[in-house]
C-alpha cells in the first residue's frame, strides 16, 4: 500500500523535493486536522497530500470543508489544529477563541480573486459594475429581481440562475461584504454549495446562469466558463482577474488574502511544526499556483514563519477593513488582540 | 388459461379480445422499461469506469489529481465498516428474533416491539443519521469516528435482521420443535440446540441482505462522518474514516470528468462487492431449500 | 444432522398430559438465558426512543428561537442568511415537487408490470424477471444519483432545452424508477393472495384475461396496492442521495419542475456536509427539518400498515 502510494508520489511536482524537512519526518506521528474555507481547501488539500506523501503516510492530514465560519466554531472548541479562512477571524469569533482559552497565529498564504463567472454560451454579458452586482444579489432583490432586463436595460428578458456560496462561507461573507456592504446581506434564492465544483457544474451549460467563487475553482474550469470583468466605479474600468491584477490591487474590491490560523498550542507539536514549515516554505509556493491561486512572494511567507515562530498571536485587521488589502497591510502591521473585557 | 369458447357476438368478443392484447403490450413493456433502464444504468457506469479501473485505482489514496486519484480509504473504510456493523448488530438482531419468536408471550410488550420495529424498517436512513449525530457524535463524544458510523448503522440495519430472522425461525415447523421437548429438553436447548441451527440458512441470507444495503448507505454517514480529504487507512475505531459510496458522491459532485469517471469505476467496485454479497445469499437459500426435508 | 442435547433428568419421570401441552418448568438458568434476549429485543426500543428524543430535544430547542407559526407559514428559507426566513414549506414543496413526479413514474408502471408477472407472464419469464426487478431495488442510492445527473439530465436537456443543470424532473424519473420494484413486489405478492377460485368463476363466466385482471383480481388486492402506494409516497420522501445529487441545493417554492428545487432530505445533508458545531441554530434547522420528515414519513407508514390490516380480510 505505501508503496504504491509512495509509486504515485514519485510522480508528483519536483518542488516538494526541494524543500528539505527539519527532522526526519517518517519518525513523526499523530493527526493534523485542518477544516474551513472550501476557498483555502484546494491549497491545503495540495500540501496535505504531498505532505503525507514526504512522511510517508506516518503523519495524517484530513481536511475538511465546513465553511470559514463553521471552521472558526470548530477551531474556537478546540477541535481542529488549523483552520482554513477565506477572511480574517472576525470580533466575535475572537471573542469565542478567547472564552475557550484558544491562542491563535494568523498567517496569510495566497491571494485570492473572487470571479464572477458566466457559461461560455452567455453572449451578452461583458463586464458588471458593483451596483449591478448589488442589483442581482442583495437580500431585498429576492423574489423581486429575477430577470437579466432587470440588471441592465437591454439584456435578454430571460430570468437568470444564480450560484454562490453558502452563509457559512468566508466567500461569501467577503462577496456581501465588499459588494453590498453588510455582510450576510444576499437573497437566499440561489443554488448555495460548500462545495464550489457543484456550481461550476451548474452554470457551465447553462447561458443564463451566474456565479461567484474562488479565482482558483474559475481557473481550473477555465475551458468550461466564462469570467467576467468587474468595474468597481472607482475609475479603474472594467478589470478581470489575473493573478497580476489580483497582487498589484488592480482587480477590486473582489481581491482577497486567503488564511490559515494556526491554534498555538498545537504548534508544540513536532509534526504540526513541520507540517506548517512545509506549507510556508517559499520551495513549495508552486503548489499555490498549481491550483490557480495567487503565491505571494517569498519574503511573505518568511514573515509569516517568523510570524509563527515568535508565536505573535493576533489578527492585524482589528478595527480595520478587510477590503482592498495589500502585502503591506497584512505584513507591515503587528498582529493585536482586542482589550480584554 | 384461457377462457372457454363464449356464446357472445363475434365483433364484440374480437374488440375486447384486442383490449386485452393491446393491455398485455402494455404491461409487459412496463416491466420492460425498468429492465430497460437498468441496463442503461449499468452500460453508462461501464462505459464511463471500466477504463478506470485498475490495480492502481484500487490502492491509491485520493487525490486532487484525478488520475492519481484511488479508492484505498474507501474501501477499506467500508469494509471496517460493515465488519463492527456487523459485529453489532448481528448479535442483538438475532437476539432479538429469538426472544420475540420463541420466548415471549402475547402481551402488550410483544406487540408494542413489534410495531416498533414495523415502523423502525419504515425510517428514512438520514434520520438514523441525525439519530447518530446527536447521540454518537455528540453525545456520546465519540467524534466523527468509524465506531460512530458503525452503531449508526447498526440500528439501522437492526429491524431488517430481526424481520428476516423471524421469518427464518418460522419457517422451521413445529414439529423439530416438539420434538425436543418431548425428549425433555429445555426452552433454551430446543432454541439454541434445534431450532436455530435450523434456521441458520433462513438467518444468513437475512444478515446478507442488512449488509449489502448497509455497505450501499451514503445519507447517515454524510451526516455523522464525512470529512472531505482522508488520505490515510483507518487503523482504529475512533479514526475518521470515509466510505466507498460518500467517495463517489465527493466524485460526482466534482464538475471534471475524469472525476466522473472515478466515480463511476469508484460504482462498478461497489457494484461487483454486493453482486458477491447477493449472490451469495442466492447460493445459501437454494441450499437451505434443497437441504431441509421436513 | 441435529444433535439434541442430553436430558437435564436424573431419572425417567411418568409424562403427563399437562407437560405436554405446556412450556417445560422455568428454571433460573433459563430465565438467565432469556435476558440477555429481551434485552436485544428492547435496543429496539431504545432506537425509537433515540430518534424521538434527539429529534424532539433540538427541535424544541430550535423552535424557542423560531415560532412554529413562522415555520408553517413562511415562504421563504433563508435560514443562514441575514435576513432569516424559515418556511418549512419551500423545502416541503421541493420534496413534494419530486415525489409526484416519481409517483408518476413508479406507480402506472410498478402496477402494471406487478399485473403482468401476477396474471399473464409465464412461469418461465416471471422467474428471469422477478430477480431483475430485485436487482433494481438493491443498487446503492448514490448510484442512482451518478445515473440521474449525467446520464438522464443531459439526455432531457437536448429534449428539453432550458433545462437546468439541477432539476426536479431528472431526480424525480430516476427516483420513480428506484422505487418502481417496490410497488411492483407489493402489489403482486397481494394479488398472488387473491384465490384462485375468484379468477376461475370469471373466467368460466366467459371473462378475458384483461377483465379478470383489472375487474377481478386487483379490487380483490386491492387493499394491498394501496398499502404499496402510500409506502411508495413513504419510501420517495425520505429519498436523499438522489436529489441531493441531482435535484439542485437551491430551496425554491414552485412547482416548475425544470428549475433546481432543495428537498427536506438535501437540506440535511447540504448543512451536515459543512459539519455544523453543536449549539448552533444551523445544527437545530437540521434537526427541525429532520422532525418534519420522520412525523411525515411515520405518518404514511402507519397509514399503510391500517389500510393492509383493515381491508384486508373483506376477501377471505
Amino acid at each position: 500500500m505505501l508503496l504504491a502510494v509512495l509509486a504515485a508520489g514519485c510522480a508528483v511536482s519536483d518542488s516538494a523535493a526541494a524543500w528539505q524537512p527539519s527532522v526526519d519526518l517518517t519518525r513523526l506521528r499523530g493527526t493534523i486536522r485542518l477544516d474551513g474555507s472550501s476557498t483555502v481547501f484546494p491549497i491545503s488539500e495540495a500540501y496535505a497530500e504531498e505532505f503525507q506523501i514526504a512522511a510517508r503516510g506516518s503523519v495524517r492530514v484530513t481536511v475538511g470543508i465546513s465553511g470559514t465560519g463553521g471552521g472558526f466554531k470548530k477551531f474556537c472548541h478546540d477541535e481542529l489544529d488549523i483552520a482554513d479562512a477565506s477572511r480574517p477571524i472576525s470580533q466575535h469569533e475572537i471573542a469565542e477563541c478567547r472564552a475557550q482559552g484558544i491562542a491563535f497565529v494568523e498567517l496569510p498564504i495566497a491571494f485570492d480573486g473572487l470571479s464572477v463567472v458566466v457559461s461560455p454560451r452567455n453572449t451578452f454579458v461583458d463586464c458588471l459594475t458593483v451596483s449591478e452586482l448589488r442589483t442581482m444579489w442583495q437580500s431585498s432583490a429576492q423574489g423581486v429581481i429575477t430577470r437579466w432586463s432587470q440588471v441592465r436595460p437591454g439584456w435578454p428578458d430571460r430570468p437568470f440562475r444564480l450560484f454562490g456560496p453558502g452563509p457559512d462561507s468566508g466567500t461569501f461573507d467577503y462577496f456581501t461584504d465588499a459588494i453590498m456592504g453588510r455582510e450576510k446581506d444576499s437573497r437566499g434564492d440561489y443554488t448555495a454549495s460548500e462545495d464550489d465544483n457543484v456550481l461550476v457544474q451548474g452554470i457551465a451549460n447553462d447561458p443564463y446562469a451566474l456565479g461567484y467563487f474562488g479565482y482558483a475553482y474559475y481557473v481550473e474550469n477555465q475551458s468550461r466558463l466564462r469570467v467576467v470583468p468587474i468595474d468597481a466605479e472607482r475609475g479603474g474600468g472594467c478589470v478581470a482577474p489575473s493573478p497580476e491584477t489580483i497582487t498589484s490591487g488592480r482587480y477590486q474590491p473582489l481581491a482577497r488574502p486567503l488564511f490559515l490560523y494556526a491554534k498555538v498550542a498545537a504548534l508544540e507539536r513536532p509534526e504540526v511544526r513541520e507540517f506548517l514549515r512545509f506549507y510556508l516554505a517559499p520551495e513549495n509556493s508552486e503548489l499555490i499556483a498549481q491550483t490557480g491561486y495567487v503565491p505571494l512572494p517569498a519574503w511573505a511567507y518568511e514573515a509569516a514563519w517568523q510570524r509563527l515562530e515568535r508565536r505573535e498571536v493576533g489578527t492585524v485587521f482589528l478595527g480595520r477593513a478587510i477590503e482592498g488589502v495589500t502585502l503591506d497591510d497584512l505584513f507591515g502591521r503587528a498582529p493585536t488582540l482586542p482589550a480584554e473585557p | 388459461m384461457s377462457p372457454p369458447a363464449a356464446s357472445y357476438s363475434a365483433p364484440h368478443l374480437m374488440r375486447r379480445r384486442l383490449r386485452g392484447r393491446l393491455f398485455e403490450w402494455l404491461a409487459l413493456a412496463s416491466t420492460v422499461v425498468a429492465i430497460v433502464v437498468l441496463a442503461l444504468l449499468l452500460l453508462d457506469v461501464l462505459h464511463d469506469g471500466l477504463p478506470r479501473l485498475s490495480w492502481s485505482f484500487l490502492t491509491n489514496y485520493p487525490s486532487r489529481l484525478a488520475a492519481r486519484a484511488g479508492i484505498a480509504p474507501a474501501l477499506v473504510g467500508s469494509v471496517a465498516l460493515i465488519v463492527l456493523t456487523a459485529a453489532l448488530a448481528l448479535p442483538t438482531g438475532i437476539a432479538a428474533a429469538v426472544w420475540l419468536e420463541e420466548y415471549a408471550r402475547r402481551s402488550w410488550l410483544t406487540r408494542v416491539i413489534e410495531v416498533n420495529i414495523a415502523n423502525l424498517a419504515g425510517v428514512p436512513s438520514i434520520i438514523y443519521g441525525l439519530l447518530g449525530l446527536g447521540l454518537f457524535v455528540r453525545a456520546l463524544n465519540l467524534q466523527r469516528s468509524l465506531l460512530a458510523g458503525a452503531l449508526t448503522m447498526a440500528l439501522l440495519v437492526l429491524p431488517i435482521i430481526i424481520l428476516n430472522t423471524r421469518e427464518a425461525l418460522r419457517a422451521v415447523p413445529r414439529s423439530q420443535r416438539e420434538a425436543a421437548y418431548a425428549l425433555g429438553a429445555t426452552r433454551s436447548q430446543v432454541v439454541w440446540g434445534v431450532v436455530v441451527p435450523a434456521a441458520l440458512p433462513g438467518i444468513f441470507t437475512g444478515i446478507i441482505l442488512a449488509l449489502s444495503r448497509a455497505i450501499g448507505e451514503t445519507a447517515p454517514l454524510i451526516v455523522v462522518g464525512a470529512v472531505a480529504f482522508i488520505a490515510f487507512l483507518p487503523t482504529s475505531p475512533l479514526d475518521p474514516f470515509t466510505v466507498l459510496p460518500i467517495q463517489i458522491f465527493n466524485w460526482v459532485s466534482r464538475p471534471q470528468p475524469a472525476f466522473h469517471a472515478n466515480a463511476a469505476a469508484a460504482i462498478l467496485v461497489l457494484l461487483v462487492v454486493l453482486l458477491s454479497l447477493n449472490a451469495t445469499a442466492i447460493v445459501l437459500r437454494d441450499r437451505a431449500r434443497r437441504s431441509l426435508r421436513w | 444432522m441435529i444433535t439434541l442435547p442430553r436430558p437435564d433428568v436424573a431419572a425417567p419421570q411418568r409424562l403427563r398430559a399437562r407437560d405436554l401441552r405446556r412450556p417445560p418448568r422455568r428454571t433460573l438458568r433459563e430465565l438467565a438465558c432469556e435476558l440477555p434476549l429481551l434485552l436485544a429485543a428492547l435496543v429496539s426500543i431504545v432506537t425509537t426512543v433515540g430518534i424521538i428524543g434527539v429529534l424532539a430535544a433540538e427541535t424544541l430547542a430550535f423552535f424557542r428561537l423560531v415560532p412554529l407559526g413562522q415555520f408553517l407559514t413562511d415562504t421563504q428559507w433563508t435560514p443562514l442568511f441575514l435576513e432569516k426566513h424559515f418556511g418549512i414549506v419551500v423545502l416541503l414543496s421541493g420534496t413534494l415537487l419530486t415525489t409526484a413526479i416519481a409517483m408518476l413514474v413508479a406507480l402506472p408502471l410498478g402496477l402494471l408490470s406487478a399485473i403482468y408477472l401476477s396474471e399473464y407472464a409465464r412461469p418461465g419469464v416471471r422467474r428471469v424477471l422477478k430477480p431483475v426487478l430485485e436487482i433494481l431495488a438493491g443498487i446503492p442510492t448514490v448510484v442512482y444519483g451518478y445515473f440521474a445527473l449525467l446520464f438522464v439530465t443531459p439526455l432531457l436537456q437536448a429534449l428539453i432545452p432550458g433545462l437546468a443543470v439541477f432539476n426536479a424532473l431528472s431526480a424525480g424519473i430516476v427516483m420513480g424508477i428506484m422505487i418502481l420494484p417496490l410497488v411492483s413486489s407489493m402489489s403482486e405478492d397481494a394479488m398472488a393472495a387473491v384465490p384462485r377460485a375468484l379468477r376461475e368463476g370469471a373466467y368460466a363466466l366467459g371473462a378475458t384475461r384483461f377483465e379478470v385482471a383489472t375487474q377481478i383480481v386487483v379490487p380483490a388486492a386491492l387493499s394491498g396496492i394501496v398499502a404499496a402506494f402510500i409506502l411508495a409516497v413513504s419510501r420517495a420522501i425520505g429519498e436523499t442521495m438522489i436529489v441531493a445529487i441531482a435535484a439542485g441545493l437551491s430551496p425554491t417554492l414552485t412547482l416548475n419542475p425544470l428549475v433546481p428545487i432543495e428537498t427536506m432530505t438535501a437540506y440535511i445533508v447540504q448543512v451536515s456536509q459543512g459539519d455544523t458545531p453543536q449549539g448552533t441554530l444551523e445544527y437545530r434547522t437540521i434537526f427541525a427539518v429532520g422532525t418534519t420528515l420522520f412525523m411525515l414519513t411515520l405518518a404514511l407508514n402507519i397509514v399503510s400498515q391500517w389500510v393492509l390490516d383493515r381491508f384486508r380480510e373483506e376477501y377471505q
